[in-house]
């Protein structure tokens, strides 16, 4: 199962860099959506594989049945969410700011804060 | 969901029971407090007037605090609190060592100056839009970062500061702005998963996250798992994150395009939170690993400082100047990080310390001098400075010296023992290329000085050469007098500095006392799933 | 997005929605369910509200302004964490308390009112970048894009 999942997870990989090597800034974000996801994916592998048993410990127990899944990635992925979520919602504001304000979404021709033709500084007094 | 009526089992071995000394919490305040700052002036964002006095005296009070924790760890240690009782490694617990609360001090300090500096420099648009709630969500970012004790925490202090410093550099939303933002935000997004996914695979390795019991395990680990591959993705992610050399090219990209004051709050603080988690990972946690990496360490803390120095020499532009300036001491505190030794690791420590007054200080000088020289940024433009005024140009000196690392300043002293360590090595290339960069550096801001300082200004004939320009005020005085005077008391009187930052190292190269803080009995409770 | 049906149904929706949110919210101390989702549900509705009647609708609705409902939430979660300096337990140690309320005991935590804090910054935060999304392009308003980054 851990081989498909990382199989899996290099196949995630692989698309959201094709993705962000892209010179759109719309594919860009997509990649890095997926990218998120990957990462995602990878976390709860790599918390190790289990089935069907939630980690809640049952009423008058004191510790978890056995084979219980490991809530630590499932925390970790929660958290991982939300902070690529709130990313990916500021991103796709400034990418949309960006069409709007430089008519593009062309990184080739987002060239305002390091213009083509930056003059040298002054060689001499 | 405890009824009160349950009987718990033993819960000693996993909560803690007695109430937390009260200067223990020292090392949640900083970041408590500026969370709750940022929220109250997130509440009250329509009284822009408040926004000023209350973030400003919050910011004193966060150089006390870590004053006070810095003071406390010096004496007695490093200081853990656990989150909501659970004992590590199953509760996130803050951890300040003499690293961490050094840093922590630093930042404080060099916020407080663009605080003061914000006040002239940030209009009422501005701050209406937020900045200085903001500036507190960033303060509690690069706090928790520096103060947090466990490595998954790091990551999502990583993320807030990350996100409020999103929020910063459109501050005006110019299109100049939304282009450098865009490639800010992009890329430091790319470099922070790239963490989270060398998180993910530390997790598979070591089953915990805390970087206390992370560095308890690694003895045992070392001969069984791919530790030098996961070393080597922390490297990498940190180094984006820092802007060493093949992934440094979005910081000359961005980080001009804000206004002046987060500018230098970004070239301050931001790149030292990198070198901050490097020094963590690459010493504390897998320092034999990082042996096997040195030599490519050392190369990209080469070739950063030289794309540093070189950068600076190209430009026209003051504010980008800056931002080379800032990759180029970043490749100095690499260095350190390359050669490992603890002489070298405190020579990085100090680096990063004197870099973040000194790099703020730069980028507050660079606005003045565009204001005071003729409104432009353009080397080409400016001029006639030092005839308007002399004081300011005074210490603007001063600040290129320092930036420069000549004596008597505080630049001096961590390239000396970055110089020597990596001489004791072997690694002659490695202090010439930290010779030369420096060499390259004083050139540049030597021109700096000549062309905007003491040329007359272009274009502007004798009467209406001088007086033009009001003086700054207080405001912008009063924070660049501050970390001025901090960088030449400290050039002259480095020996309490020193001090500190070789026993941070050394408690960095034998984290026993670290680990002890966290895992009061760690001899006793060895394995715990 | 101004058709009948939309304009018809969408204020219905809305306060269904954000009901449902609630209930959410306070189901998560136990089961699944919690602040962050509560949040987005309560965004997604109020996103409805915008689409059928616009993004003025929506702010006249909130009263506030997201970012202050935003920072009220994180105001609320900090206070939650650092009530416990005064029982001698570490920073966000669980406090509970069990009033009873006409008859029935209600157990009350600094946990839930943490949770209640997340659900406001999640709002307020997600509903300023839904705004941002959903003005007419051309208007100058400009909204903050941001979170404190919580979970």
């Amino acid at each position: 199962m851990e081989t498909l999942f990382a199989i899996l997870i290099g196949l995630f990989f692989a698309a959201a860099v094709y993705l962000m090597l892209s010179k759109y800034t719309v594919r860009i974000l997509l990649g890095v959506a997926l990218l998120g996801n990957a990462v995602n994916l990878l976390l709860f592998t790599a918390g190790r594989l289990t089935r069907e048993v939630p980690p809640i410990i049952p009423a008058g127990m004191q510790a978890l049945p056995a084979g219980a899944a490991n809530p630590l990635p499932q925390a970790l992925i929660l958290t991982a969410i939300v902070i690529s979520f709130s990313f990916f919602a500021f991103l796709l504001v400034l990418t949309y700011r960006a069409y709007q304000e430089l008519g593009t979404d062309d990184t080739d021709g987002m060239r305002l804060a390091e213009p083509r033709d930056e003059p040298l500084p002054p060689v001499g007094y | 969901m405890a009824a009160p009526s349950s009987t718990p089992a033993d819960l000693s071995a996993a909560l803690v029971l007695t109430p937390p000394p009260l200067a223990d919490w020292l090392v949640v305040l900083p970041v408590a407090l500026m969370i709750a700052l940022g929220a109250a002036l997130m509440m009250i964002r329509k009284s822009v007037r408040w926004h000023g006095p209350i973030a400003i005296s919050g910011l004193v009070l966060l150089v006390l605090l870590d004053l006070g924790l810095l003071w406390r760890v010096s004496v007695h240690g490093p200081v853990t609190m656990v989150m909501g009782r659970w004992l590590p490694p199953f509760g996130i617990a803050f951890t300040a060592d003499l690293l961490g609360a050094a840093m922590a001090l630093a930042a404080a300090v060099a916020a407080l100056a663009a605080g003061i500096f914000a006040l002239a420099d940030i209009d009422a648009g501005g701050r209406r839009y937020g900045f200085f709630p903001f500036l507190m969500l960033l303060m509690a970012g690069v706090s928790g970062a520096f103060l947090t004790g466990d490595i998954f925490n790091l990551y999502v202090w990583f993320e807030v500061l990350l996100i409020s410093s999103f929020g910063l550099i459109i501050l005006g939303s110019e299109p100049e702005q939304i282009d450098g933002a865009l490639k800010y935000a992009i890329l430091n997004l790319v470099g922070t998963t790239l963490f989270l996914i060398a998180i993910g695979y530390l997790y598979a390795v070591f089953g915990t996250l805390n970087m206390a019991d992370i560095a308890r395990k690694a003895v045992g680990l070392r001969d069984t798992a791919p530790l030098v591959t996961l070393t080597a993705l922390f490297v990498l992610a940190f180094a984006m994150k820092a802007a060493a050399f093949p992934v440094n090219f979005w910081l000359p990209a961005s980080y001009h395009t804000p206004r002046i004051v987060v500018s230098a709050l970004f070239g301050g603080l931001l790149t030292k939170v990198g070198i901050y988690a490097l020094i963590r990972v690459a010493i504390m946690l897998f320092p034999v690993e990082r042996e096997a990496l040195s030599l490519v360490i050392a190369v990209s803390a080469a070739l950063t400082m030289m794309a540093g120095a070189l950068g600076a020499l190209a430009q026209d532009d003051i504010r980008r100047l800056v931002g080379y300036l800032v990759i180029a001491g970043i490749g100095n505190m690499l260095a350190g990080v390359a050669i490992g030794t603890p002489a070298a690791v405190s020579g990085a420590i100090l680096y990063a310390l004197h870099s973040m007054a000194t790099m703020t200080a730069l980028y507050f000088v660079a606005g003045e001098a565009a204001r005071l020289g003729g409104g432009s940024w353009s080397l080409a433009a400016l001029g006639g400075i030092y005839r308007r005024a002399p004081w300011f140009s005074a210490a603007s000196f001063l600040l290129f010296l320092a930036a420069a690392g000549l004596p008597p300043l505080s630049g001096l002293w961590p390239k000396v023992a970055l110089l020597k360590a990596s001489l004791d090595i072997g690694a002659w290339w490695l202090g010439a290329a930290i010779l030369v960069s420096a060499f390259l550096v004083t050139v540049s801001l030597a021109r700096v000085f000549l062309l905007a300082y003491w040329r007359p200004q272009p274009g502007l004939t004798g009467a209406g050469a001088d007086g033009s320009a009001a003086a700054g005020g207080w405001r912008m005085s009063l924070p660049l007098g501050l970390l001025t005077a901090l960088v030449v008391f400290f050039g002259l009187m480095p020996e309490p500095l020193l001090d500190l930052t070789q026993r941070a190292a050394t408690g960095l190269a034998d984290p026993a006392a670290y680990v002890q803080s966290v895992f009061p009995t760690s001899a006793q409770k060895g394995g715990v799933p | 997005m101004n058709t009948l049906i939309l304009r018809t149904v969408a204020p219905v929706l809305t306060a269904l929605m954000l009901l449902f949110s609630v209930f959410v919210l306070l189901r998560g101390h136990n089961e699944p369910g919690g602040g962050f989702i509560g949040g987005l549900i309560a965004a997604s509705a109020l996103a409805i509200y915008g689409i059928a009647f616009g993004v003025g609708a929506v702010r006249r609705a909130l009263r506030f302004h997201p970012m202050a409902i935003a920072g009220c939430g994180l105001m609320l979660a900090t206070v939650s964490g650092l009530v416990s300096i005064l029982f001698g337990v570490p920073f966000m140690t669980g406090l509970w308390i069990y009033p009873e309320i006409l008859g029935v005991e209600v157990p009350l935590a600094t946990v839930m009112s943490f949770d209640v804090g997340v659900y406001l910054v999640v709002v307020g935060a997600i509903i300023s970048i839904a705004l941002a999304l959903e003005q007419e392009p051309g208007l100058p308003e400009r909204s903050d894009g941001k979170t404190g980054g919580e979970d």
